[in-house]
């Protein structure tokens, strides 16, 4: 913040005083606050976790019985397959990105990110990413070749329409979105703690997010490489994967899986960061093992990129390289139940508050585990012979992801509801959402096991009657209707409660970390003065030990006395993007002149973001917003 | 563990991997079960510890705050050692059996050689003229090495009772070895998704006595062929000029088309259609008028065929069949 006013201050123009929020579409557009980036990628992360499920809904309905016909085998092949981009790439990380956004600046006691324009790029890529792969329905049809698109399958030969481009340029365009957020995220924790945030002062969402952030910039560039070689072979007849010209397609599988075992610990990590936030301030006590749950992490994200083969124990790489990455699958046990034992120690002896929030974190706990265990059963290589590519494998990773990530996000919605919009999300409904969730969840998921077992592989979209796999199929496809009532009440919970709900306070949870610290919702420079922290759990070590309220920390005044500097909002972040999609399209759709009109714009947007400097803004805390401790 | 899970009807399901028929589903399945008591045990430690904490660790409302517990080293490496121990149990049983099952041992195996196919299966034994498709005969009790590999994209043999999966990679070999302990028709189908028709890609394991599969070698080996209805050698003819032999290869006449399934004893196969339909005549014809109803993604093209003609083909393709010679067993 510091090094930015400095320019400011010699030349550009006069910054303005303003106190006021602006309101409207266009400053949502043009937005660089890293809480509203935040609450955008949640929005669109459920918007796209809508169409996802609804993806869902119709395989389970074509799967209720054998040989049955409500959707065609060709749809089929597309619906499975948007499902599962979607889930991974367009609702899952946004989600996680979301609340990534919304807290993690505050944790660390800071006022924005490293990069506030980077940021916003970095959500109009996903957006625009997401929006474009979608279209793909228009121009047809969707990509059919499954979320890990492996080649000849997906190339030109054997997929010749457009739906595998929109797979390979879509992600394209939202993955650099999500390499910038990366990017955006290790600056941020590294260079923008506020004085006295010492590395082992963090909470453990950051931890959680650094390491998160680590996995993003060493994952994501071999998916960027694979996206591109099969551009170039599908858009401009390059043989990176063509057998008969001496390319590999497993040169595909690997680099998809370098980047795809990395990736669904991105979908993790920030989950259990949400837990140890959760656990602790709902038990009334610190969270167990720190110093514990930290290296955890990191051992965690170091060993995802030691076991991608496990995706391939059936490609025959031979006995020694399946052993030793079947060892080294089975070794992320290790940290992982170290997480979960800390946890349980953390709530053992403590007073825990059974609200909905906990609810949620008691089912993650439950399922995870089970997706755990069963994660390990996989790693065992002879036994994942049986298991690979069969429902037992659906089983485990929905267990994962939605048992996983996807309970935790709906504990970190119940948590920090109130601290964002400064209403609480209805108990009442909340619990019924989870009953009908974790319920309905166990009904559908918990048979695919078992039909994993009978012999059913994943991808078909049917199969015969005299299988034995009917039974446990329609039990799962009834159980998506218990599930699906959950959904629609949260989603009630969410809408209503967003201008009806219950007024929280400031600090409605007795919480620990910095952002229960300051007004809900938090202003746009979230801290009036920049805290001094003296200990982990900052805001609970004044709480207890101090007398009530953040100390100010010494900070380098640039403006008019009393203001505070802030970015100033632009719309090239949205204008960079829309230029990238629309060349995107031009690759899609062969038009040379639309990719020309696109890459001139990205040309003219990167040329004008990089020579223009943000005077930023100075605003006037309203007044002196403090937050003071009840007891 | 077995019990519950036949309880559940898992065991007598067609393909069920918990119903091994031979060695290498048996080590498989003797993995699975060893994992699943490790995962069980670790499931019932940690629900037991939520229950117990939403028995007796409730917030009722007190002031005082619990004891402030940040951690302890001796629990903390318990529950590092004790998973560790448990792992490197589980991690013996895996690494023999990954260099086990990697390839047959002994000088007694059959090799078979597998070529996926959009979305059908070729199988031809090396060493004879034999070639046949989408059903794998093999005898009892030999060890049977499946060298695999792939005309399109990329396919996955599995027949649960006998083994894991193995993939089919276009430009690449790969090894894998059943074994069935007693004869039985054995199911399967295509387990890495390949396209259209994926779902409809089966296949079919004959396992037979030596004996049996000695003969069936021998009727592979010289098929006879002799329409004997006229619409039968009406349909042998049909068979070349609607452009059938261009694809198809019949064991025992002139054609040798090798784009399609190899059709030699067609009539002497249970299943047709990529062991989708039962090989009687109204699915043949069924198959012959649209092959892409019958099977959604199917390559074998519509030839927009008179009833008439479909059935002399029919006829036809019913009669490959090569009579058992007298004597044998």
């Amino acid at each position: 913040m510091a090094t930015h006013s400095e320019r400011v201050w010699h030349g550009g123009h006069a910054p303005s005083a303003v106190a006021e929020e602006p309101r409207g579409l266009w400053s949502w557009l043009t937005t660089v606050d890293h809480k509203r980036i935040g609450q955008m990628y949640m929005g669109a992360g459920l918007f796209f976790f809508l169409l996802a499920g609804i993806e869902a809904f119709l395989i389970r309905l074509q799967l209720a019985r054998p040989d049955n016909h409500v959707v065609s085998a060709a749809l089929f092949n597309q619906l499975f397959t948007m499902h599962g981009v979607t889930m991974v790439f367009l609702a899952g990380m946004p989600l996680l990105i979301g609340f990534i956004n919304l807290v993690v600046p505050i944790q660390i006691g800071a006022r924005d990110v490293a990069f506030p324009r980077l940021n916003a790029l970095s959500l109009w890529l996903f957006i625009g990413g997401g929006l474009m792969l979608y279209t793909s329905w228009f121009f047809g049809g969707a990509p059919d070749a499954g979320w890990f698109n492996y080649v000849p399958i997906s190339g030109i030969q054997y997929s010749p329409g457009p739906g595998v481009d929109f797979y390979d340029i879509g992600l394209q365009i939202s993955g650099i979105g999500t390499l910038m957020t990366g990017i955006n995220f290790l600056t941020t924790i590294i260079n923008l703690r506020a004085p006295g945030m010492s590395w082992l002062r963090l909470p453990m969402f950051v931890w959680a997010t650094f390491v998160t952030s680590l996995l993003i910039v060493f994952a994501f560039p071999p998916l960027t490489v694979d996206l591109f070689l099969q551009t170039f072979d599908r858009l401009f007849g390059a043989h990176f994967f063509s057998v008969a010209a001496g390319g590999s397609p497993l040169l595909w599988a690997n680099l998809f899986w370098v980047f795809g075992h990395p990736e669904v610990y991105i979908l993790i990590m920030p989950a259990f960061g949400i837990i140890s936030e959760v656990v602790p301030v709902m038990s009334r006590r610190p969270l167990f093992g720190y110093t514990t749950m930290v290296l955890s992490v990191m051992a965690i994200g170091f060993l995802s990129f030691m076991v991608w083969v496990h995706h391939m124990f059936d490609l025959g790489y031979g006995p020694w390289v399946n052993s030793i990455f079947a060892l080294s699958s089975m070794l992320i046990a290790v940290p992982t139940g170290v997480k979960i034992f800390n946890w349980l120690t953390t709530m053992w002896g403590g007073q825990v508050r059974m609200n909905t929030a906990m609810h949620w974190v008691m089912g993650f706990l439950i399922t995870f585990v089970i997706g755990g265990m069963s994660g390990v059963m996989l790693a065992l290589a002879p036994a994942d012979l049986q298991f690979n590519n069969s429902y037992f494998v659906v089983a485990h990773f929905h267990y994962v992801l939605i048992g996983g990530t996807l309970f935790a996000i709906f504990a970190g919605m119940y948590y920090w509801f109130p601290k964002y919009t400064g209403r609480f999300l209805n108990e009442t409904l909340g619990k019924w959402q989870f009953w009908l969730v974790f319920i309905g969840f166990n009904v559908t998921f918990f048979p695919m096991h078992f039909l994993g077992l009978m012999g059913m592989p994943r991808r078909i979209y049917t199969y015969a009657p005299h299988l034995g796999l009917t039974f446990w199929n329609s039990v799962s496809t009834d159980g998506v209707f218990i599930l699906s009532a959950g959904m629609v009440i949260g989603a009630i919970n969410v809408l209503w409660s967003y201008g009806h709900g219950q007024l929280a306070s400031a600090d409605p949870w007795d919480g620990r970390t910095l952002e229960w610290a300051i007004p809900s919702p938090p202003p746009a420079y979230n801290f009036a003065y920049i805290p001094q922290v003296r200990g982990l759990d900052a805001w609970w070590v004044e709480k207890r030990y101090g007398n009530g309220r953040m100390l100010p920390a010494p900070e380098a005044h640039h403006g008019p006395p009393g203001t505070i500097h802030m970015p100033t909002s632009t719309p090239m972040p949205l204008f960079l993007a829309l230029s990238i999609v629309i060349a995107g399209y031009g690759l899609i759709l062969h038009s040379l002149i639309l990719a020309i009109i696109g890459f001139a714009f990205v040309a003219i947007g990167i040329h004008r973001s990089m020579f223009t400097v943000d005077p930023g803004m100075y605003v006037r805390p309203h007044e002196v917003e403090e937050v003071r401790a009840d007891g | 563990m077995a019990a519950a899970l036949s309880g559940c009807g898992l065991v007598s399901a067609p393909q069920s991997m918990l119903n091994p028929a031979g060695p290498v589903a048996r080590d498989q399945l003797n993995l699975i079960y060893s994992s699943m008591w490790v995962m069980v045990l670790v499931f019932v430690v940690v629900a037991g510890a939520l229950l117990v904490i939403l028995l007796r660790f409730r917030w009722k409302g007190q002031k005082e705050l619990p004891p402030q517990w940040e951690g302890s080293t001796r629990l903390e490496l318990l529950w590092t050692i004790v998973p560790f121990i448990l792992l490197a149990l589980l991690a013996v049983g895996t690494v023999r059996d990954s260099f086990v099952l990697a390839a047959p041992s002994g000088k007694n195996v059959l090799r078979v050689n597998v070529v996926g196919h959009q979305y059908w299966w070729a199988f031809s034994y090396p060493g004879t003229n034999i070639v046949t498709a989408n059903e794998l005969h093999i005898p009892v009790g030999q060890k049977v090495e499946l060298v695999l590999t792939s005309a399109d994209v990329i396919h996955a043999f599995w027949v649960p009772r006998l083994g894991g999966k193995t993939a089919l990679v276009p430009g690449r070999t790969n090894i894998m070895w059943i074994e069935a302990s007693q004869p039985g028709l054995y199911r399967g189908q295509c387990a890495e998704f390949c396209g259209t028709g994926h779902a409809d890609m089966r296949l079919l394991v004959d396992a037979q006595t030596p004996a049996k599969f000695a003969q069936w070698e021998q009727e592979m080996e010289h098929p006879v062929v002799q329409p004997t209805t006229a619409l039968a050698k009406e349909g042998e003819q049909l068979f070349a000029t609607e452009s059938c032999s261009s694809c198809h290869t019949i064991g025992g006449t002139r054609y040798a088309g090798v784009v399609g399934p190899n059709l030699t004893n067609l009539a002497q196969r249970p299943m047709i259609a990529g062991n989708l339909l039962p090989n009687t005549p109204q699915n043949l014809a069924a198959w012959l008028k649209d092959p892409q109803a019958v099977k959604p993604g199917a390559l074998m093209p519509n030839l927009h065929l008179s009833p008439d003609k479909i059935k002399a083909l029919v006829a036809f393709l019913e009669s490959l069949k090569t009579p058992a010679p007298t004597g044998s067993v």
